[in-house]
């Protein structure tokens, strides 16, 4: 009997006990920012800097690959901005009723081949990715700077010297296929892959002295456009619109520029494209 | 004190066991109903599917087979010997259970990368792991080997030890011992321990991804080619892990099947 009192006594205070446990914080006005993982230094730097020019804020960020953010969203996830590396993804948002008003772009960035600082498959242009046995790892389909890879390799299949082949041979190299692009070059800065396709800002300091970055010429590389919108329900459309105007700002350029990303002001300083090899 | 049906225990007994059973049933019968409602399967891609599942069951064999043989052995001196740092290895051989897939996947990766630790000896035996089936076993056995170790270090320290010494007393030693006595015995529990880490290596995602790499046909196991899918069809998506799910399930009712055979034979 007493047993079982005790037992109904713990059974209700764990009830009660969860029940009353707080669910969100107190205070602040939280962000929650749906970013491509590519963003993933760049904002983590922006966070303390717009938190201290926006005080009561507290900026919260889930990175992954576009697409994946794009199907959450879809699906119903909670959050405030979606900062996405293609315009696909971000229609994908759109078409799922999840966006408010119009995308604006805040970032561009374009492709770059990695390979590990060893080089243990002797890499030093587009074609040696060709050769028997290298591995090459790019991102899943869907995820944006995969679509971008596509892209490259159907402009080189109608480049004199590479054609079809090349784009044949290449799927051929491939030995994965990654859930992100920080996937991709985790597994070339760690050198198990051969060679990786990645973005010119996923070259981050972390990873420097692991890789070496090949460019890759301006006529069979896309310029990637990173568009960023205001959910629909945001609890805090204004503070939203205000972080996508910080990413507008002369500042927030200043700092995806520092990041390797490129400027979409006009007068911004440009880098220089390479000649095709 | 005569026991009352509806006694207030009871009522409470009851409630507890139908939100318990209806927490675990409800996502598998949504996913169920939700699959087949959508048509899931007009939504999948032309390849992968078949090459997932039979990925998935050709590892996932290979490495309970290999979970079997190394396990045994080494759960049978876990639970008999007595040895220094017997403990520590105890814990030691736990540990993936806790340890986070993908942080697991990263070990692997450090240790036996083509960059990692025993690469270099590796390749001198001409073998690379990462982005081979081989990996996909390797991360499958690292991952649910301790599933099974720990079930099989319950069940034989829970052989009585008069029934081996009996056992002995009759003219049973060593080897014969083991086979036709002490394992014999221990069936039901190893036969649970091994269907548990099945189960666990059909399911393995994140060691996976991170030590195998995402490949049709050489490390895309089903689980991997659920979460491909997922992001341009989810009904698809959906239909393929019922696919799974329907795998396990039948795995499940065999193994289920053999341990009440087993327990029947032997006790």
């Amino acid at each position: 009997m007493s047993f079982r009192k005790l037992s109904l006594l713990l059974l209700s205070a764990a009830l009660l006990f969860t029940f009353n446990a707080p669910t969100h914080a107190q205070g602040n006005k939280t962000l929650v920012v749906f970013a491509a993982s590519s963003l993933t230094d760049a904002f983590n730097e922006i966070k303390p800097l717009f938190e201290k020019a926006n005080p009561g804020t507290e900026v919260q960020f889930s990175y992954g690959a576009s697409s994946t953010l794009a199907t959450q969203l879809a699906q119903g996830a909670p959050a405030d901005i979606f900062a996405s590396a293609n315009a696909r993804q971000m229609s994908v948002a759109q078409d799922a009723k999840r966006i408010a008003g119009t995308p604006r772009t805040f970032a561009k960035n374009r492709l770059v081949l990695i390979i590990p600082v060893t080089n243990p498959a002797q890499i030093g242009t587009l074609k040696d990715l060709t050769k028997t046995g290298v591995k090459i790892v790019i991102a899943a389909p869907k995820v944006p700077v995969r679509d971008y890879t596509d892209t490259m390799l159907d402009k080189l299949a109608k480049t004199a010297g590479y054609g079809d082949e090349y784009k044949a041979a290449f799927l051929k190299n491939v030995v994965s296929e990654e859930a992100n692009v920080r996937q991709v070059s985790a597994k070339v800065a760690l050198g198990e892959a051969d060679a990786g396709f990645v973005y010119r800002s996923d070259v981050t300091p972390d990873i420097n002295d692991k890789v070496i970055a090949l460019p890759i010429p301006d006529a069979v590389n896309t310029l990637a456009t990173y568009p960023a919108a205001v959910t629909n329900d945001s609890a805090n459309p204004e503070l939203a619109r205000r972080f996508i105007d910080y990413l507008l700002s002369e500042d927030g350029q200043k700092l995806l520029l520092k990041w390797n990303f490129e400027s979409v002001i006009e007068d911004a300083p440009a880098t220089p494209t390479p000649e095709i090899f | 004190m005569r026991r009352s049906v509806s006694s207030p225990a009871s009522i409470l007994l009851v409630t507890v066991c139908f939100l318990a059973v209806a927490f675990y049933a409800l996502p598998q019968i949504v996913a169920v109903v939700r699959g087949v409602a959508t048509r899931g399967w007009e939504g999948l891609p032309v390849n992968g599917l078949a090459e997932g599942i039979a990925l998935s069951l050709y590892t996932t064999a290979l490495s309970t087979a290999i979970i079997f043989l190394s396990g045994t052995p080494l759960a049978f001196v876990l639970a008999r010997r007595r040895f220094p740092l017997r403990r520590v290895l105890q814990v030691i051989v736990e540990l993936p259970v806790v340890i986070p897939p993908t942080v697991a996947g990263l070990a692997l990766l450090l240790t036996y990368g083509r960059q990692g630790l025993l690469g270099p000896a590796l390749m001198v035996f001409g073998v690379q792991l990462p982005f081979t089936t081989a990996a996909v076993v390797v991360a499958q056995v690292f991952i649910a080997g301790p599933f099974y170790i720990r079930a099989a270090q319950v069940g034989f320290a829970s052989v009585p030890l008069e029934i081996e010494e009996a056992a002995r007393v009759d003219g049973a030693a060593g080897f014969a011992l083991m086979w036709r006595v002490t394992l014999p015995l221990c069936a039901p529990a190893l036969l649970a321990g091994l269907t548990l880490s099945w189960a666990r290596a059909l399911g393995e995602f994140g060691a996976t991804i991170l030590f195998a790499g995402n490949r049709i046909g050489y490390t895309q196991t089903l689980t991997l080619f659920i979460y491909n899918v997922w992001e341009s069809r989810i009904d698809g998506a959906i239909w393929a892990s019922v696919i799974l799910l329907a795998l396990a399930f039948v795995a499940l009712l065999i193994s289920g099947a053999f341990a009440r055979r087993a327990e029947a034979i032997y006790r």
